[in-house]
């Protein structure tokens, strides 16, 4: 069987997605700044897009700025908010331990260029609170930036409330929503969302494209110099391609949002409670604020690698938050975050399922990862210590009883 | 995956020589949990000082696993002066490689033969020269690598 449970990395492209595509490569082929037919059609296409875009996010048109992905359009959003603090003399500015390194490496530049950042606890459960967020904002503060969804442990923040409380302090409000886009209702104006990030490839549309919404009157700082794309706020002929592609999916996606949300929670739940059974194992990150798609687990005696390794050679594609796998010694910054101890966080998996995934497919990979964890700590040394008492567990035997 | 060789997947896959032995003559044991990695060797060892059986345990990722499944290949049926003289690069080279981040899991396999032979010495009181082995410090290998 080949269960592809990695759509929190990335996503297949859809149908749909590489339709709308297709014309712009090779008929639609104008460059939007042209004036003949052939460019002021691809124009029209694009502003299109946009309009459809601004539709499904609740905000206008002039709002949208289409980027190169999620990470660009947090560079451009953190970067943007922090010139406009240092214009009235506010440096300081507020996310949380466990964002993408989109928005952590920003803020550590930030650092050294002389602004101040809190970085605010998410607790074992993955969440922070809109009362945290109000008692950390300052009278300098000028940026809260707050992951809309985490991308490793899926746990959902409550963004609409931590935006209200932005709105009545009036800080700017950035939310990273690349995990949440098409997948979870989102309205910006209802939402109070000052600025988001999105990214194509996260709802099966393409590679290389996505989203900075920026509420009109922000003004943007350029990351990228050049023409006057994006009114004159992204340079760069415009990915026609990648946009139309990533406005179809993003439309398709929004579209079914309730019926997916319905179908991958039982799902979730069910590859959930199965992973249970296994002993010593942990759900990471709350259990129902959580991306319907997103199952987490640390399982105690084990390595993510060689977990995800003969998971792959079971036809199971997955992913783990385990030091080796990410090139670097430490094990994911989002599940210390969480509290979870070092020689437990090199034990995970992410498995995170699309639309198409079945009860047959859960049923299996809770088989498999069984398998491969019982295997695995058969042959480990620290499961061995862990057994005979030589070094204390972390978990207890079972989550239930 | 393309990010190992075939030998490696082969060993990590098949491992050789998994497990214990009980009463061993010599036992060594490196790494630790915190760093990801944990390495335990066990050598039967006759009265002509040869490696007769040799067993590991590990926990760690792919290339840990490979590399102690490749150190026990190499050692077993050897005379301990032999196995003293195993480097992490004969079990890199003897494994087709690994990538750069993962050397360190060469020299773990090293170490941890040669803190087994060091204990089979110590339980024997045999006169060796310390200069031989590695300092006994769980994370000397990632102290080098991440500064922890």
């Amino acid at each position: 069987m080949f269960v592809y449970a990695d759509n929190a990395a990335t996503t297949a492209a859809s149908k749909t997605a590489v339709d709308a595509m297709l014309p712009y490569f090779t008929e639609v082929y104008g460059n939007p700044s042209s004036l003949y037919e052939v460019g002021q059609t691809a124009k029209a296409a694009l502003e299109g897009a946009r309009e459809r875009v601004a539709k499904v996010l609740g905000c206008q048109p002039r709002e949208i700025y289409f980027t190169s992905g999620g990470s660009e359009a947090d560079n451009q959003a953190i970067r943007s908010a922090a010139a406009i603090g240092l214009r009235k003399g506010k440096k300081h500015l507020i996310t949380t331990a466990f964002e993408h390194h989109a928005v952590l490496h920003t803020m550590k530049k930030l650092e050294k260029e002389g602004f101040e950042v809190t970085y605010l606890d998410v607790h074992n459960s993955g969440i922070v609170t809109p009362e945290e967020v109000a008692a950390a904002i300052r009278e300098d503060t000028c940026l809260v930036t707050i992951m809309y969804a985490n991308n490793e442990i899926g746990t959902i923040e409550p963004i609409k409330e931590i935006g209200a409380v932005c709105r009545e302090k009036g800080v700017l409000f950035h939310t990273d929503a690349v995990q949440a886009a098409g997948h979870i209702a989102i309205d910006v104006k209802e939402q109070n969302i000052d600025m988001l990030s999105l990214s194509a490839h996260k709802f099966h549309g393409p590679k290389g494209v996505g989203v900075l919404y920026a509420r009109g009157g922000i003004l943007l700082e350029n990351l990228i110099e050049g023409g006057a794309q994006e009114r004159g706020k992204r340079a760069g002929t415009e990915n026609v391609p990648g946009i139309m592609g990533m406005t179809a999916a993003l439309e398709e996606a929004a579209a079914h949002i309730d019926e997916n949300t319905k179908k991958l929670t039982a799902l979730r739940d069910r590859l959930i409670a199965g992973l249970e059974t296994i002993p010593y194992a942990e759900l990471n990150g709350d259990r129902t604020h959580r991306l319907p798609s997103n199952v987490n687990f640390c399982f105690e005696g084990i390595e993510g690698e060689s977990l995800l390794l003969l998971l792959d050679d079971k036809g199971i594609c997955a992913s783990s938050g385990s030091a080796c796998t990410s090139g670097s010694l430490d094990p994911s910054h989002v599940l210390l975050a969480i509290g979870r101890p070092h020689e437990v966080a090199h034990g995970s998996l992410r498995l995170s399922l699309g639309e198409d995934a079945t009860e047959e497919q859960v049923d299996y990979m809770i088989k498999s990862v069984r398998e491969v964890v019982e295997y695995l700590r058969n042959m480990s040394p620290f499961w061995h210590d862990l057994e005979s008492g030589k070094r204390p567990h972390v978990f207890k035997e079972f989550v239930k009883g | 995956m393309a990010l190992y060789s075939d030998k490696v997947m082969d060993h990590f896959r098949n491992p050789r020589n998994v497990g214990s032995i009980e009463n061993a003559d010599g036992v060594g044991e490196v790494g630790n949990p915190v760093c990801g990695d944990i390495m335990k060797i066990y050598l039967k060892i006759n009265d002509q000082q040869i490696i007769e059986d040799v067993k590991f345990e590990t926990f760690g990722c792919g290339s840990a696993i490979a590399s102690s499944s490749m150190a026990t290949e190499l050692i077993k049926g050897k005379p301990l002066s032999e196995a003293l003289q195993l480097t992490n690069k004969a079990v890199t080279e003897a494994l087709d490689g690994l990538p750069a981040h993962k050397l360190h899991c060469s020299v773990l396999a090293e170490e941890a033969i040669k803190k087994a032979v060091k204990d089979y010495y110590d339980k024997n009181g045999i006169i060796y020269d310390a200069d031989l082995f590695p300092d006994d410090e769980d994370c000397a290998h990632c102290e080098a690598h991440c500064g922890r």
